[in-house]
């Protein structure tokens, strides 16, 4: 039987507690920019203009069927560090951070811009055409009919996405970045208890993930449109 | 400063790879090769528990149900990286028959037994969703007209239900193999070396960036590709006539 | 005021509307009825170009509907336009769905637009509601909130698409009243409708359409009391014994 020795955790709490801010940045930073830049892709991929369509489905292709470690590794040793030089030659950013913001936030926007496409899609056109018998241009309707509703709708899986994007945040592991999972991975190698930090980090995941789950069932039992 | 795009040097994948006796596009193949061996496996895995669970969750005894749905909660709320470390770090300590077995396995061994189980059974819980749902959208007529006509449940399950479920959900079943190839990729956390692993070491050992990075997306893509191929035949192939989801 | 000149659409292969041709004279109020698919609501909505349509024209006020140069969201702005299904805003509310277009596509001041809505829910008896959503009122309620916001953007003219054909029997009563006001007042209006006891009431011509054609187009007394056409008599005699 394993002999489970938890004392190295509690004075590793500051450093996961550092992970942890890590993983809610990047977190925050994808949604944010996500679900704005996916906002766009997805009002671009309906819009009539064939070639403007055709680019924005291109996008969402492309980042959804490569890995997103894959996409890591893009931003990170060829799209990332060029720019970064480019722009700012002098500065000691943590080009690490940069990376795994840049990264997750075009990586999301794919994923965001599905959902706000289905939530735009799922609008009547009987309330389209009330908007523009009332006179309201095109990019009105959208803006004050469609996307309210849609958005409305898809706040559930808007959510999920996010939950979804909070546990893929770890992969950051791949490109070096110390977040929560990198933190507890390295106090785990430094200490020889590898068994309790990964159990350790799994269980907070877990219980996260599980409370942020059933209050989206919550609110999704409340939300009827 | 000029920001200057250099000619891409296609001839690296003709020079030797760390493999002896090979180039770094069979480098690359290979590992293309892993990625796929890696994903059925693991699809076999997460097929047979998946429905099994799924299948569970939708039995009239609450406690099977609860036990599937406590199994679903668990691995789609752990990070799939994580789990991975559990199943290469965590579980050859714990497990007492297995954890010795592990450890004389060679390095590459270990690293695909733990990529396996984790991609199966982490995969199994979303499949064991998509079961549920499909059994439960035939609703319970075709439960009470199999039972009706003297069949066991094991019967109305075998005979009746799974059989059209399993159509039902090709595609959702599709995207879902297509998302175990992509987390495929996470096991080159642990040193294996598939596809999305090649690609890097390449990249880095021989400072041809791009192209490496490009041949392997373009090999994900093309695997891609024949995923859906293969998934169209086959939904084409068992279709029902008339039914949602067969196209006429 | 409103000139339909050989209208024609096609969906597909499908001949929706063949040949369509009349005019609305300001302050008239015509209505449009014929069985089911016989194109009338297609009609309607090619009026304020919601449809499109390939031959014809469509000339509100001297400005040419379907012309590539006229400014069509302008254009609908001064034609109010009433739905089947109301499609009220749901994530407004009642208040809200009134003042919208006013202020964003009429730029008028929030107070103007406030006041101007506040009468109008008076117009219709619906004051009490100004904060309620639409999902909280009945069919009825809502349909008379669309007019009223239809209305909001002083229109010179009104188009109705079946306005009272997905409402319970007891709540047609109270729109009728409301577009029977409107009539009075002398509003120019083009109603989609079965309700023939509203065309009799108010109505000044009846135009009856079948299988995308206008069949008859003629003053509403002649109309009711002899049909050119054996269709239209049919069709009178069906709707008018329940």
């Amino acid at each position: 039987m394993y002999a489970f020795d938890w004392s190295s955790i509690p004075a590793s709490l500051p450093f996961l507690w550092q992970g942890m801010l890590v993983t809610l940045q990047i977190t925050l930073v994808a949604i944010v920019v996500g679900i704005l830049l996916g906002t766009i892709i997805a009002v671009v991929r309906l819009s009539k203009n064939p070639i403007l369509s055709a680019l924005a489905a291109a996008y969402v292709t492309l980042f959804r069927s490569i890995p997103l470690v894959m996409v890591l590794l893009w931003f990170q040793l060829a799209l990332v560090p060029p720019v970064v030089r480019w722009l700012f030659p002098k500065s000691n950013l943590d080009l690490n951070l940069v990376i795994a913001f840049t990264a997750f936030a075009f990586f999301e926007a794919s994923y965001y811009a599905e959902i706000i496409r289905t939530g735009i899609q799922s609008i009547s056109k009987g309330q389209v055409m009330a908007a523009q018998a009332l006179g309201m241009t095109d990019g009105a309707v959208m803006r004050l009919v469609i996307l309210p509703q849609a958005f409305r709708r898809m706040i559930p899986l808007l959510l999920t996405q996010a939950i979804i994007l909070f546990q893929d945040s770890s992969l950051v592991y791949v490109i070096g970045l110390a977040d929560f999972f990198g933190v507890a991975k390295n106090r785990a190698d430094s200490t020889g208890n590898e068994v309790e930090f990964i159990l350790f980090a799994g269980a907070v995941y877990l219980i996260l993930c599980l409370t942020m789950s059933m209050l989206v069932r919550q609110l999704q039992k409340r939300i009827v449109i | 400063m000029t920001f200057v795009v250099a000619v891409l040097d296609f001839s690296v994948f003709l020079s030797p790879s760390p493999e002896s006796g090979a180039n770094y596009l069979t480098y690359l193949l290979g590992g293309a090769l892993w990625t796929v061996i890696l994903s059925v496996l693991s699809w076999v895995i997460a097929f047979i528990i998946g429905s099994m669970v799924g299948v569970l969750r939708t039995l009239p005894s609450s406690i099977l149900s609860k036990v599937g749905a406590c199994y679903v909660e668990i691995f789609r709320n752990i990070p799939l990286l994580v789990q991975l470390f559990v199943w290469f770090n965590v579980v050859p300590d714990l497990v007492p028959g297995f954890g010795p077995w592990f450890k004389h396995l060679p390095s590459f061994w270990q690293q695909f037994t733990s990529a396996t189980l984790c991609l199966g059974l982490f995969t199994a819980a979303r499949i064991a969703e998509q079961v549920r749902s499909g059994l439960r959208s035939l609703g319970k007529g075709q439960f009470g007209a199999g039972l009706a006509l003297g069949l066991n449940i094991k019967q109305v399950y075998s005979l009746v239900l799974l059989p059209v479920t399993y159509r039902i959900i090709i595609p959702t079943l599709t995207s879902e193999f297509l998302n175990l190839i992509k987390n495929s990729a996470v096991a080159s956390t642990i040193g294996f070396v598939e596809l999305a692993r090649r690609s890097d070491s390449m990249a880095e050992l021989k400072s041809t960036v791009f192209e490496a990075l490009l041949a392997g997306t373009l090999l994900y893509g093309a695997i891609n590709l024949v995923v859906l191929f293969l998934s169209r035949a086959l939904e084409h192939s068992t279709k029902l006539p008339g039914l949602v989801g067969a196209k006429k | 005021m409103i000139s339909i000149r050989d209208i024609s659409k096609w969906y597909g292969a499908f001949h929706v509307l063949k040949d369509c041709s009349t005019e609305i004279q300001k302050g008239e109020v015509v209505v449009v009825c014929g069985p089911s698919g016989s194109g009338k609501s297609t009609l309607i909505k090619c009026v304020n170009g919601l449809e499109p349509f390939q031959k014809g024209e469509v000339i509100i006020e001297g400005t040419s509907v379907g012309a590539k140069k006229t400014n069509l969201p302008k254009l609908r702005a001064r034609v109010g336009m009433v739905f089947q299904h109301f499609e009220l805003f749901p994530h407004l509310s009642v208040f809200q769905n009134l003042t919208i277009a006013q202020c964003r596509v009429l730029r008028r001041s929030a107070g103007e637009a406030e006041e101007k809505a506040g009468r109008l829910l008076d117009l219709v008896g619906l004051r009490a509601h100004a904060r309620k959503f639409p999902a909280q009122l009945s069919g009825g309620q809502q349909q008379r909130v669309a007019i009223a916001r239809a209305l909001a953007m002083d229109p010179i003219a009104m188009l109705f698409d079946e306005p009272t054909s997905a409402l319970d029997p007891e709540m047609i009563k109270e729109v009728l009243d409301v577009m029977v006001k409107l009539a009075q007042e002398g509003m120019t209006m083009m109603v989609v409708t079965h309700e023939m006891g509203f065309a009799k009431k108010v109505a000044d011509r009846v135009i009856f359409m079948d299988q995308g054609q206008i069949v008859e187009d003629r003053l509403k007394a002649d109309f009711f009391s002899r049909p050119n056409t054996d269709r239209a008599q049919q069709f009178l005699s069906k709707i008018l014994s329940h």
